[in-house]
């Protein structure tokens, strides 16, 4: 018998990820996987689960969850406060939870999104080798509902757990370095300067597909339409408003609105703690 | 310009390369040629390759620079009309937009079906949903605007036409194309139980093959 987690509350937005689905782009599977990988990587290594053990995100809210055996898991992330049955919690530690006690990872105090790492690692169905949750096209576990059972994998250790380590704090400024290209010649020469000294805020309408930006628009050289073509994970996208969206792990495969510049991955785990309002500079490098 | 070569490599980020041909044609060849070499193990490391309408991205590439120095030496020969697996598609001609379609392309209704499942098409590239396949191989003469407004709901197996793509939807999305059919079981165009979950992957040749009868 594997043991379990139920969920109580399931927050607006709980996934299942781990790191990703790679080698399918070509048929259009997104990448998917946390969006704060550093983040995921840091909880599974605190619980010495292997570094790709499945966890969960939540998004803004949190989530509580009831295991049916007692289990250790680690809230990182974006801080919040972690409750068991109530009494307070440790964040960004081990913290072990009673058969039956109901762990809360609270509303996040600041960043976006909180992970929530458990001994063994979540055990649903790989679907194309990930258990990441694919919002755009639907692949692996459904986002999160109240009552959903989740089962766990073994807890024995694939590494000796860390016992203490340095979570970033999220970003009060967003610096994203940029490398431009590959359609950096659809824009004008003010465009990209624009990109790079202006001030952007991140928007509301974020998402996991893509960092949303509020700003001075980007304006084209070449109007008309872009032949579709494959997009890299940090691609700076710009639409017809001329307002550049980065795109994230569950952005799609292929698109036809210009590239201006590539985002790094590794500058992305900050990007996805990135609250609505945000400042944003892009860096050339 | 650099019109007359017939390959330009752009930057894609510091693990990507974005190749770009001239035609689909040859961006098909140059397609054909990555997997023969990758099939082959004379292919550098490379995680995903995507072709596009008039490219290919090789991302997930450890030296970048390197290969796009190769890549602009290949002898690329053009790709055999019967190269590639082949599948065919059963279709009932029984869409809603069949009647626009019969306008904009000045023949009756009935002749739709007839003279769409009279091509081979050939999956160029995949996107907006797993499974989804742009199939070109439709004159330029019967090419066709996209809806302005989408349809919030298509349902799965239909199948459309937009610019110069066929495709059949796998499952249900909003979409702006031109409903001309429908695959009465469209399953297997996206099966996760497969070794090879997508029924329709670039450079795959495909028929249609018309059903009779009614939906």
């Amino acid at each position: 018998m594997t043991a379990t987690l139920t969920v109580v509350r399931p927050g607006a937005l709980t996934t299942v990820q781990d790191c990703g689905r790679r080698g399918h782009a070509h048929l259009g599977v997104p990448r998917s996987g946390a969006l704060d990988a550093a983040a995921m990587a840091l909880a599974n290594r605190l619980l010495g689960n292997a570094p790709d053990a499945a966890v969960l995100e939540t998004t803004l809210t949190g989530c509580a969850l009831c295991p049916d055996r007692a289990v250790t898991v680690v809230v990182g992330g974006a801080p919040c406060p972690v409750t068991v049955d109530a009494s307070p919690a440790a964040w960004g530690v081990p913290v072990h939870v009673p058969a039956g006690a109901v762990l809360d990872a609270g509303g996040a105090t600041a960043g976006v999104r909180s992970y929530v790492a458990v001994a063994g690692g979540i055990a649903v169905e790989p679907v194309l080798g990930s258990r990441s949750t694919d919002l755009l096209s639907g692949l692996g576990p459904a986002q999160l509902r109240s009552g959903d059972v989740l089962p766990l994998g073994s807890a024995a250790p694939h590494s000796v757990p860390a016992d203490l380590a340095p979570w970033p704090a999220p970003p009060a400024a967003l610096t994203l370095p940029l490398r431009p290209g590959p359609r950096a010649d659809w824009f004008t020469p003010a465009a990209l300067r624009t990109l790079i000294s202006a001030t952007y805020r991140v928007s509301q309408h974020s998402n996991r597909i893509g960092l949303r930006t509020e700003g001075p628009p980007l304006e084209r050289v070449r109007t008309g339409e872009l032949p579709s073509e494959g997009m890299v994970l940090g691609a700076v996208q710009v639409p017809p408003d001329g307002r550049p969206v980065v795109f994230l792990h569950d952005h799609p495969t292929t698109g036809g609105y210009p590239v201006i510049g590539v985002v790094p991955e590794a500058a992305l785990a900050a990007a996805a703690q990135a609250a609505p309002g945000t400042p944003v500079r892009f860096t050339l490098r | 310009m650099t019109g007359n070569r017939p390959v330009q490599v752009r930057p894609a980020g510091r693990h990507a390369l974005l190749v770009e041909l001239p035609d689909a044609e040859r961006t098909g060849a140059f397609h054909a040629e990555l997997l023969r070499r990758r099939a082959a193990g004379t292919l550098p490391p490379v995680e995903e390759i995507v072709p596009g309408a008039r490219t290919v991205l090789l991302d997930g590439v450890p030296h970048p620079d390197d290969l796009a120095r190769r890549i602009t030496g290949w002898d690329m020969p053009a790709r055999a009309s019967d190269e590639g697996p082949a599948v065919e598609i059963p279709i009932r001609y029984d869409g809603p937009d069949l009647d626009r379609v019969a306008a904009l392309w000045q023949v009756g209704v009935d002749e739709v079906g007839a003279r769409h499942s009279s091509y081979t098409y050939r999956v160029a590239f995949c996107g907006f949903a797993p499974g989804f396949g742009y199939l070109t191989g439709l004159p330029e003469a019967l090419h066709v605007p996209r809806h302005d407004t989408p349809r919030t709901r298509v349902p799965a197996g239909a199948v459309g036409l937009a610019g110069p793509y066929s495709a059949v939807y796998p499952r249900v999305t909003p979409g702006g194309w031109q409903l001309i059919g429908t695959m009465p079981d469209p399953a297997p165009l996206w099966d996760l139980t497969r070794d090879e979950p997508a029924l329709l992957t670039p450079g795959t040749r495909v028929r249609f093959v018309a059903e009779s009868g009614t939906p």
